[in-house]
């Protein structure tokens, strides 16, 4: 009985089909979800997908935190269930509340689309346990608001409780403190604005590589809900 | 109908590299002297009923849930007077006559 993973598609979603590729990839079985839908037909865990939900109207996942399927995400959340937010995804999270601060236009204003290397800096949520801390990874960024801030306060907290997931190694944006990735003080809820789903395959990863180095985000949570 | 707005602004710690980018462009133009340039959004919303302290909360609330983002974003909210003063003051007498008995005068002014 494998896991089932769902990926939310928004209208303006781009990379729904690849987090799906890379869920089945790994072995998991990837559920479509619709951002209509009212329930999560039963999935383990959800992804929400890079791109331009809504077409970013208003502030970039501003309007997609009001869809009906992110009520029942957030309260998946609420309980436990394991979130990915990637990119627009990490936008909607951050919109949610299910994570602190924001992500604001990038420092030079330009939209931002290369392959970052990054640090694991926290191996204790649902979706980093197959990496180790320190480990530097190549992931590819696309975005024009991924800026992460937040109060001086929150960014203490979120060093203090081990919940930076990831920096970048040379920040792009101005991002507070490097930040590329944060999770919730449970660790089930992640965002991360680098795409991992874009760095699963020989062919299409970055290149010269390592190609593959966004693959463990989805081995992790796969152990995780098998060994549940 | 009551006719309120919203200015959305990004707090004052929070960067905007747009308003930097415009403030920079004003030098090349011929605009000697900008000190600072911040942007923001601007929201007009148009409510039923008559323009009282309870429009605005609800306004309030609107901005609060949806138009900001309070994290990076503060906004103010307010009656737009300037816009239309003859169209704002008309319902706030017509709502003052439902209070008392109707007289043809009223009838005419609400239908204005």
């Amino acid at each position: 009985m494998s896991a089932r993973i769902g990926v939310v598609t928004f209208p303006g979603s781009q990379d729904d089909q690849d987090a799906l590729r890379a869920v089945a990839l790994v072995g998991a079985e990837p559920v479509a979800l619709w951002h209509r839908d009212a329930d999560l037909h039963q999935v383990d865990a959800v992804i929400l997908p890079g791109g331009f939900s809504y077409g970013d109207y208003l502030r970039a996942g501003a309007i997609a935190r009001f869809s009906p399927v992110m009520e029942a995400v957030i309260t998946g959340a609420r309980e436990g269930l394991p979130v990915l937010g990637i990119c627009n995804g990490f936008q909607v999270l951050c919109e949610s509340h299910l994570l602190p601060g924001a992500l604001i236009r990038n420092g030079g204003l330009l939209f931002i689309n290369r392959d970052e290397r990054l640090r694991i800096e926290s191996t204790t949520t649902a979706w980093t346990a197959d990496y180790a801390v320190g480990q530097e990874i190549l992931i590819p960024i696309k975005n024009g608001e991924g800026r992460f801030t937040a109060d001086e306060h929150t960014l203490d907290e979120l060093a203090a409780e081990g919940r930076i997931v990831a920096r970048y190694l040379d920040n792009p944006n101005g991002s507070a403190r490097d930040i590329a990735g944060i999770a919730n003080a449970a660790g089930n809820v992640v965002g991360l604005m680098p795409h991992p789903e874009h760095a699963v395959e020989e062919l299409t990863g970055p290149y010269p590589g390592p190609a593959t180095d966004g693959l463990p985000f989805f081995t992790s949570i796969l152990k995780q809900l098998v060994a549940a | 109908m009551a006719r309120v707005v919203v200015d959305v602004m990004l707090k004052p710690e929070i960067l905007d590299p747009q308003g930097q980018a415009v403030q920079r462009a004003l030098p090349r133009l011929g605009f000697d002297g900008i000190v600072d340039v911040r942007q923001g959004k601007r929201f007009e919303i148009e409510l039923a009923g008559p323009a009282d302290d309870a429009a605005l909360a609800r306004a309030r609330e609107i901005a609060e849930r949806l138009l900001a983002n309070t994290v990076i974003e503060q906004f103010d909210v307010r009656f737009d007077t300037a816009l239309d003063s003859a169209s704002a003051a008309s319902p706030a007498s017509a709502a003052t006559a439902h209070g008392t008995a109707p007289s043809a005068a009223v009838t005419e002014q609400a239908a204005s």
